[in-house]
């Protein structure tokens, strides 16, 4: 066995020294044909690096607005929700947040919120930007944290007072490096202490700046800044489900309350709406690695045609060298030492491309993600995964040209002009 | 029998679409070690597939032909390269050797597929270099020699593996007279002196009678033989 094992091996040595020298001597041929392989492995590593990145930046994304995320509109689903004309009672109190909170076990926060566009004035600067008017609780639910300062508490809701927390590009615009902290700001004309400036989220994935935000105690909103037209009633409750697997459950059952709450009869549409804020976020997850998949796809075809290109050329090469190989057959070549020597030809061929289109797709992916700011993120598996796959289209598109060159009857190869 | 070669009522026939050739019609020829052979004849008459048969490139459609009393009917592609890997070596016409490779490299494939190891493959090649004349000329590519020196590596490439007979077809056709003589030179050293045995295919008398047997071939058949 051991026998066979060296013979292989001396077989295997002595094509791989025949097939390298071969590649030498026609330099420029070799590198033609490794052309195709080297277009195909970088434009599989950009496509993988471009398709990476965009899923990761939306998972961050993702991340930052918070998790298990249900949001419950005022208004029936064919109403419109939110854009519904300023006519419109809203159908949500605070006490329905309350309620939603305590009787379902499979809620964990509540925040009953009203929001409205306002101008905030510190100085000679101002602002325009959405404030919202909410409890604590909605800074828990998205996750917010704080850069400086605190949040305002429950306390200062029920208080009414006149506090307020900024999102970092708030501050940028009214206080430049000042620390905004215990300073005073106008809102619509109404004086409100800073008590807390966010650390920064980012973009959500929708492109809209999550700094770019206020929050005031819910009653405060209410009785300064937004009129009272409707009392302790309000269009929003953000609602957080305490597991992902019970946001269903979690539905259902604030649908049964609310609807017993308002006293809706059976066979009558709810009078309000709920969104489930994480079915929507992994349709855009899904699609986002769709979408890799198939940029993937097409950067393997490319590949594929870069090893059509080589069997074409390998073919050509066995006939052009035709007459080199009745030779080799003359003085005793055996089938498996020609198939040998060029299948070793093609891989060799396909995997110096597939180092040099690993480099080529390095540096145009770093050239593309500078001129468009797409986000990039290069993996060691795929890089590793385009190398091997570059290695076996080598060999298998190799396979036949190799077959066709060991075939060969030497007395019409030696004819061969 | 102790003949190197025997060959008996060797039949070759060719089916060219639906013609059929009958290149050999029955030839019988014993070539004892040592010889120095010339076989001549028009073109059409058969010499080059009576070669072709005894350097093991080609089976006979009928009849036998045996080298140090071993037959080669029965054996697959793979096995016939081994026997002319080992026993036989050819020298051509047009020389072929290795394109843009140099003269050593060109010696030593024989060599490379016997799987001979590296050390007492360079060795070999050295001296079946020397052994032509050319010392020093290892390293030049086949572009940077001339055609009376291709044909010398052509021969030191064909006895570097220590074969059983050397065949060469029409081995000074692309030389002039006086490069061919040289040729021819050594290959009277080679048999006589190193008793080699040489079977060559030429058109040419003169060369021939460098040769001390002369075979002629007419239409698949030995017509003389002295």
């Amino acid at each position: 066995m051991s026998y066979l094992y060296w013979k292989l091996m001396d077989t295997l040595f002595a094509s791989l020294r025949i097939a390298l020298r071969a590649l030498l001597i026609n330099k420029m041929r070799s590198s033609l044909t490794m052309l195709g392989i080297i277009i195909g492995v970088a434009a599989v590593i950009t496509m993988i690096a471009v398709g990476t990145g965009a899923k990761t930046r939306i998972a961050e994304q993702i991340a930052s607005m918070g998790s298990n995320i249900l949001i419950v509109v005022s208004g029936s689903s064919t109403g419109g929700g939110l854009r519904l004309g300023a006519g419109t009672a809203p159908t949500l109190s605070f006490d329905d947040a309350k309620a939603i909170k305590t009787e379902i076990p499979s809620v964990k926060h509540t925040a009953p919120t009203v929001s409205g566009v306002a101008q905030v004035v510190f100085g000679n600067q101002n602002w325009s930007t959405v404030v919202y008017g909410t409890t604590p609780e909605l800074l828990e639910i998205r996750g917010w944290s704080f850069a400086s300062g605190y949040s305002f508490t429950q306390q200062d809701v029920d208080g009414t007072n006149k506090v307020c927390i900024l999102g970092k590009t708030v501050v940028e615009n009214l206080f430049g490096g000042i620390d905004a902290v215990g300073q005073i700001v106008r809102i619509k004309h109404v004086p409100f202490t800073v008590v807390g400036v966010l650390a920064p989220k980012g973009q959500s994935t929708w492109g809209h700046d999550q700094d770019d935000t206020i929050f005031v105690p819910l009653t405060t909103a209410q009785k300064r800044l937004f009129g009272m037209r409707f009392p302790r009633m309000v269009r929003v409750i953000t609602i957080q489900a305490t597991e992902t697997e019970l946001m269903k459950d979690a539905e259902e059952k604030i649908t049964d309350l609310l609807r017993q709450r308002h006293r809706i009869p059976p066979g009558q549409e709810n009078d309000f709406s709920i969104r489930n804020l994480t079915e929507i976020v992994s349709k855009e997850e899904e699609s986002a690695r769709v979408m890799s998949l198939l940029l993937g796809t097409i950067a393997s075809i490319s590949l594929i045609v870069g090893g059509i290109g080589i069997m074409n050329i390998m073919l050509v090469s066995v006939t052009e060298r035709t007459r080199e190989i009745g030779i080799r057959i003359a003085v005793g070549a055996k089938s498996r030492d020609i198939l040998l020597q060029f299948l070793i030809e093609s891989l060799v061929l396909s995997l110096v491309g597939g180092i040099m289109g690993i480099g080529v797709g390095i540096a145009g992916t770093l050239i593309l993600s500078n001129f468009t700011e797409w986000p990039v993120l290069f993996s060691v598996e795929a890089i590793l995964l385009a190398f091997l796959f570059a290695g076996s289209i080598g060999v298998f598109f190799g396979f036949y040209p190799a077959r066709k060159a060991s075939l060969l009857n030497p007395i019409e190869a030696l004819r061969y002009e | 029998m102790d003949s190197l070669i025997q060959v008996m009522e060797l039949v070759k026939v060719y089916h060219l679409g639906e013609v059929e050739v009958r290149a050999l019609r029955g030839v019988s020829v014993s070539i004892d070690r040592g010889e120095f052979v010339a076989i001549m004849g028009a073109s059409g008459s058969g010499k080059s597939t009576f070669m072709n048969i005894l350097g093991f490139l080609d089976q006979p459609t009928s009849g036998r032909y045996l080298l140090e009393g071993r037959g080669g009917e029965n054996l697959s592609r793979d096995e016939l390269a081994e026997i002319r890997n080992q026993k036989i070596g050819f020298v051509f016409q047009g020389f072929n050797l290795l394109a843009r490779t140099s003269a050593l490299e060109n010696i030593e494939l024989p060599l490379i597929y016997s799987k001979t190891p590296t050390l007492r493959r360079k060795e070999l090649t050295r001296k079946a270099l020397s052994s032509v004349g050319l010392e020093g000329r290892g390293h030049h590519h086949t572009g940077q020699l001339s055609g009376g020196e291709q044909q010398r590596v052509a021969i030191a490439r064909a006895l570097v593996n220590q074969p059983s007979i050397l065949l060469a077809d029409e081995p000074t056709g692309n030389l002039d007279s006086k490069t061919s003589d040289e040729i021819m030179g050594i290959f009277q050293h080679l048999n006589r002196q190193m008793g080699i045995t040489i079977i060559m295919i030429t058109h040419e008398h003169d060369i021939a009678s460098f040769a001390k047997r002369k075979i002629l071939f007419k239409d698949g058949m030995v017509a003389s033989d002295s």
